[in-house]
């Protein structure tokens, strides 16, 4: 019941806030909803499930070319989404049965390989993937509302869905069973927990968010090319849920912020530098990668819960303070 | 015969720990299984458990050959055991962990109002995590949680390990309890020879992998000294 009168709430925030907002803004909230799905997803995966994956670029890229082929077939996004989430769901059950008997280390080369394999099959099948060029979103926008405005809607609820869901699966009695696998499978396996099985479905369900949100990407972009979901987005879907606060869905959230803000915040840094064009490239591919790593061990020394849980240190600290 | 073990071979790569293991838990009788540091005594509660394939040899329980059972199985067919260090989930409450126990039994509400009876500490602290208690309710839940599933052969791991002596007997006199008004069969490793024979119904010596031919009446004497 709480986590739907939050969601309720974050409903009627975001139509509001949506009608307050300028449309950069709009688009900028509708982007870090699309991330929140992954981030939320890894969450599961990661936080909730303990498994590591390296891969979710890549399922991100299998949401958002099947968007793509569908809206050229039948131009219903609502219906195209749905398919996006069948697909990556189909595809991350054939990845996390293949990587069921893989643990840590071995699962994340397995789930690397996924993530350097998808964007060369769209580079190799040029015919269907059209190579680095990418495909097109074809979208009829309402005539009502302005696009970006419309994005943000469509991006925003999903995101509130797929946090209600996850929200209540990590109280179900699933939850329970991923959380037991994640402390300790052998105790989890006694009790009558199949350890496999949990993680499996931990790994579709991530994946299914993954999905998600890499449809909900090229929905936003209007476009889909494997230069959008290189190996580095993995990367960064991993650092956000870390940095966020790993096993919290309100991480999760401060994860996908930190997607969408860091590099505007990085732009404006180097804005002001006087650089060599060379260098100037240089940076711009790698520096928001640095500087990621470097908030990712800053916060690790700082608040090992991550963002999420030094907030909720500080708000129990506010509690005490009075009576203290 | 509740638990049969005929010719029980098991261990780790090539070397085997057990060594031709014979032996018999009658129904609604508590076994304690003695020995050294080392002996197998580990081994041989995680062979039967599932945790490890048997090189040679059968289990038979309640008659049933458990060979290519998978180890989360075994607990629905009513064979629990409580792993030493005991294997609480730690980043679970403890009304979380005794749900985990029973999560596929439809009676798991009264099962857990028997075990909040039972351990009076769990009830008081079931919003804790596993983490925040002490050695002995980390017992308790790993008896409760196991208690969850309505086991008929509960294997206990050395229970009294790291427990203080009046929270060990309370633990024992539990089992002697469960043994005398539910019927349940008990296979128990202990260290602590006292206060598993102050409950035992028959015991054995294990050393290098082997049971030793030692009745327990024998067993009394020595260590208890009657």
């Amino acid at each position: 019941m709480r986590t739907l009168l939050w969601s309720v709430a974050a409903a009627a925030g975001l139509v509001a806030a949506t009608a307050m907002l300028d449309p950069f803004r709009n688009y900028q909230l509708a982007t870090i909803a699309a991330y929140l799905c992954a981030t939320a997803g890894l969450t599961v995966l990661t936080g909730l499930n303990g498994q590591l994956s390296l891969g979710h670029g890549a399922l991100m890229a299998i949401g958002a070319y099947t968007v793509a082929f569908a809206q050229k077939s039948w131009d219903s996004l609502y219906l195209s989404l749905a398919l996006a989430v069948v697909v990556t769901t189909v595809a991350g059950a054939v990845v996390g049965l293949a990587a069921a008997r893989l643990r840590g280390p071995y699962l994340a080369g397995a789930t690397l390989a996924l993530a350097i394999a998808v964007p060369s099959i769209t580079i190799t099948f040029q015919s269907v993937f059209n190579s680095e060029q990418g495909l097109p979103v074809f979208l009829t926008p309402p005539r009502t509302l302005d696009i970006e405005r419309w994005q943000a809607l469509v991006a925003g609820g999903a995101a509130v869905l797929v946090m209600w869901l996850l929200a209540n699966l990590s109280r179900s009695h699933l939850g329970r069973r991923m959380r037991a696998v994640r402390d300790n499978e052998v105790a989890a396996s006694l009790t009558g927990v199949a350890v496999s099985r949990t993680q499996v479905l931990a790994f579709v369900i991530s994946s299914a968010c993954a999905g998600l949100g890499g449809a909900l990407m090229a929905f936003l972009a209007q476009s889909v090319s494997p230069g959008a979901f290189p190996l580095t987005l993995s990367l960064f879907l991993l650092m956000a849920v870390v940095i966020g606060g790993l096993g919290s869905l309100a991480g999760a959230l401060w994860g996908a912020v930190l997607l969408v803000a860091l590099p505007d915040v990085i732009h404006s840094l180097t804005e002001g530098m006087v650089l060599k064009p060379a260098m100037a490239s240089r940076l711009e591919g790698n520096l928001p990668l640095a500087i990621f790593g470097v908030t990712l061990i800053i916060v690790m020394l700082a608040a090992p819960g991550g963002l999420q849980g030094l907030f909720s240190r500080l708000l129990k600290r506010g509690h005490h303070a009075p009576n203290s | 015969m509740i638990l049969q073990l005929e010719g029980l071979t098991a261990g780790y790569g090539a070397a085997p720990v057990l060594r031709d293991i014979h032996l018999e838990v009658p129904q609604g009788s508590i076994v304690t299984v003695l020995g050294p540091n080392g002996a197998g005594k580990t081994t041989l509660l995680r062979t039967i458990a599932g945790l490890l394939k048997p090189t040679t040899g059968r289990i038979l329980f309640d008659g049933d050959d458990l060979r290519g059972v998978r180890v989360e199985h075994l607990v629905r067919r009513g064979l629990a055991l409580v792993p030493e260090g005991r294997g609480v989930i730690t980043e679970l409450t403890v009304e979380e962990n005794l749900r985990l126990g029973g999560l596929w039994r439809k009676d798991s509400a009264a099962t857990m109002s028997e075990v909040y009876e039972l351990f009076e500490p769990l009830a008081r602290r079931n919003k804790s995590m596993g983490h925040q208690l002490s050695g002995g309710e980390r017992q308790m839940l790993a008896i409760g949680r196991a208690l969850m599933a309505r086991p008929r052969l509960l294997l206990l791991d050395e229970p009294s390990l790291g427990l203080a002596p009046k929270v060990t007997a309370q633990i024992m006199s539990l089992l002697r309890q469960l043994r005398d008004n539910d019927g349940l069969s008990v296979l128990l490793v202990e260290q602590n020879a006292r206060s598993a024979l102050s409950i035992a119904d028959a015991a054995v010596a294990m050393s290098l992998g082997r049971l030793a031919e030692t009745s327990s009446g024998d067993m009394r004497a020595a260590y208890l000294g009657s």
